[in-house]
């Protein structure tokens, strides 16, 4: 039993990077009926913009000093990593996509991948390939629940994300901005004659999702100690086959899918064997594909004849 | 002072003339009528006022200024609002939702308003929910104004798009098909709606209909195109009894005939109940 409430503890906590990731993907997808390949690229930059963040904050002199980072620091952290990503997010949609708006669906698709491979590249350039370890922005503390073992890590993972969905909620649900995403991603020609610019309203969407993936960047660092430029391709598959589980386009599904995707790979890890994780995730794929390609919350389309 | 003019205005798609240099003038405070055969590119003259499209000659001027190529929102914000012939709601949000959203352009309260729930915020809201509610009641769909937009029946989803098109406080109202899928019921109460916004709102009203019982009841003046060009304009009397607008919409039959077949005609198939877009 200890085991598998510690399990469950450990995939909700990768879950909810999961989810943060997702959203970003859903988001795109709602106002633009695009799947943004280069989002896992977005969520690899993020990592690396906390990672330069704290290092230029002096986290490395606290460490050996045996200090701990303060908390508003690991914040600004935070924040620099956002910031960075949601500038990114926005400057891929308006070189990459904006020009592509009135272009066959294939087009943007092709360029979303090539997109990737390009960020994935400089990523190399930039950051170079070998991985980093990643700054102790949080100190582990364990605490023993009766042989199950939580870290605050762990805890602080989940509640970062949590505090981020339920912001993105309020967001979404209860602002102007929402209010016009909302109205883009049901009907764009619609929306824009009702006195909505659905350039900026899309600019924003990308940089909302890109800020989630930043803040899912740095969680991932603090969970998996190392990064790498390529970070962002299983992750950010896995996130979009989260994304494809709860219904792409659908918010609230894209947070579930997170973290049931999280949740079936510890589960496998835990009880089937640590090789299998990965595939999982993607039997998941194939099995919702077969059997409810909407997705869990996604809404059955009739098509119209 | 004319309120909308178009000026030799031309839109070519690819090697079609869909509009073919129509001139027209709508003066304030009327209820203009667009009609013609189908594919005479009424849909496209709203498209080309509205900005979806960038005409390809002339000039569309709406109160004294010269709005030929603007960008929808901008069009939108200046005074026109429209509806659509195919409807177009924000299906998955409530009635009132719909509704709200069209005050996009005019809202005073910010993120960070909303985020510390200030009185901006909640001035904003009220002042925007009364306004909906005001709407909705006109239209007779305040008791449905908690319901998906999708769920609503295809009468009222059209009165749902005229109500969400006078959130934005245009000047102009360009109505494409508002009768389409009514009954005659449903098509009466919608001419009493019609005279309402002009009579006690004020607005100029723009019409594309094929239920010629509304366009002739309502409209004051009509004006009518076929392939692209203007065949005649004047007020419904004289285009009731106008030979090549009788000749459009019949071909080459006798004249004799065509009165007769008048109503069945002037209700083309088409009209029927479509299911609403997926």
């Amino acid at each position: 039993m200890s085991q598998f409430i510690q399990q469950v503890i450990n995939g909700l906590s990768l879950g909810s990077i999961y989810a943060l990731i997702a959203l970003g993907y859903t988001m795109v997808y709602g106002v633009l009926k695009l799947i943004n390949f280069a989002h896992s690229e977005v969520f690899m930059v993020g990592a690396y913009s906390g990672f330069y963040a704290a290092t230029f904050l002096g986290i490395d002199a606290l460490d050996q000093s045996g200090q701990s980072f303060p908390l508003y620091l690991a914040l600004v952290v935070l924040i620099v990593a956002m910031l960075v990503s949601a500038t990114l997010g926005m400057t891929i949609e308006r070189l990459a996509y904006r020009p592509l708006r009135n272009a066959p669906r294939l087009t943007p698709l092709i360029t979303a991948i090539g997109m990737s491979l390009l960020l994935q590249n400089l990523g190399m350039l930039i950051f170079t390939p070998n991985p980093r370890r990643y700054p102790p922005i949080l100190r582990e503390v364990r605490f023993d629940f009766g042989g199950v073992i939580v870290t605050n890590i762990k805890l602080t993972i989940f509640a970062v994300a949590m505090a981020l969905m339920v912001g993105l909620w309020f967001l979404v649900n209860r602002t102007w901005t929402g209010r016009a995403m909302r109205a883009v991603s049901m009907n764009l020609d619609a929306a824009r004659l009702m006195g909505i610019d659905p350039d900026r309203t899309i600019g924003k969407t990308f940089a909302i999702g890109s800020a989630l993936a930043a803040a899912g960047g740095i969680l991932f660092g603090l969970d998996q100690i190392t990064i790498n430029p390529t970070m962002g391709t299983l992750t950010g598959l896995k996130a979009f086959v989260a994304a494809v589980l709860g219904g792409i386009g659908n918010i609230p599904g894209a947070a579930l899918g997170g973290l049931l995707i999280g949740l079936s790979e510890q589960l496998v890890a835990g009880y089937i064997s640590p090789d299998y994780r990965d595939a999982i995730t993607f039997l998941i794929l194939i099995v919702i594909l077969i059997l409810r390609p909407e997705g869990i919350l996604g809404v059955v389309r009739q098509e119209k004849v | 002072m004319t309120l909308l003019a178009l000026s030799a205005v031309e839109k070519v798609f690819g090697g079609l003339r869909a509009i073919g240099g129509v001139s027209l003038a709508v003066e304030p405070g009327q209820i203009f009528g667009l009609i013609g055969p189908n594919g005479a590119g009424k849909t496209t003259i709203f498209n080309v006022v509205t900005g979806v499209y960038r005409p390809d000659g002339g000039r569309v001027t709406f109160d004294g200024e010269d709005i030929s190529g603007w960008l929808p929102a901008k069009v939108a914000a200046r005074g026109i609002a429209r509806t659509f012939q195919n409807i177009r709601l924000f299906r998955s949000m409530t009635v009132e939702q719909n509704v709200m959203v069209a005050g996009f352009r005019i809202h005073k309260a910010g993120l960070l308003s909303a985020i510390v729930r200030n009185r901006r915020y909640h001035d904003d809201e009220r002042e925007f929910s009364r306004r909906a509610a005001e709407l909705l009641d006109i239209f007779k769909l305040r008791e449905l104004a908690g319901e998906p937009a999708a769920s609503l029946p295809y009468g009222s989803q059209r009165r749902l798009e005229i109500a969400r098109a006078l959130m934005l406080s245009p000047k102009l109202l360009l109505l494409d098909e508002p009768a389409a899928g009514m009954n005659s019921q449903e098509a009466r109460a919608l001419v009493e709606q019609i005279r309402f916004l002009r009579d006690e709102l004020g607005l100029t009203v723009v019409l594309v209909e094929h239920n010629m019982s509304v366009v002739m009841s309502v409209c004051e003046q009509i004006h009518v195109v076929d392939h692209g060009e203007t065949i005649a304009e004047g007020p419904p009397e004289q285009i009731r009894e106008h030979p090549k607008v009788l000749a459009a919409y019949l071909g080459e039959e006798s004249e004799a005939q065509a009165v007769k077949d008048y109503e069945a005609v002037s209700r083309p198939s088409h009209e029927r109940p479509e299911e609403p877009d997926a």
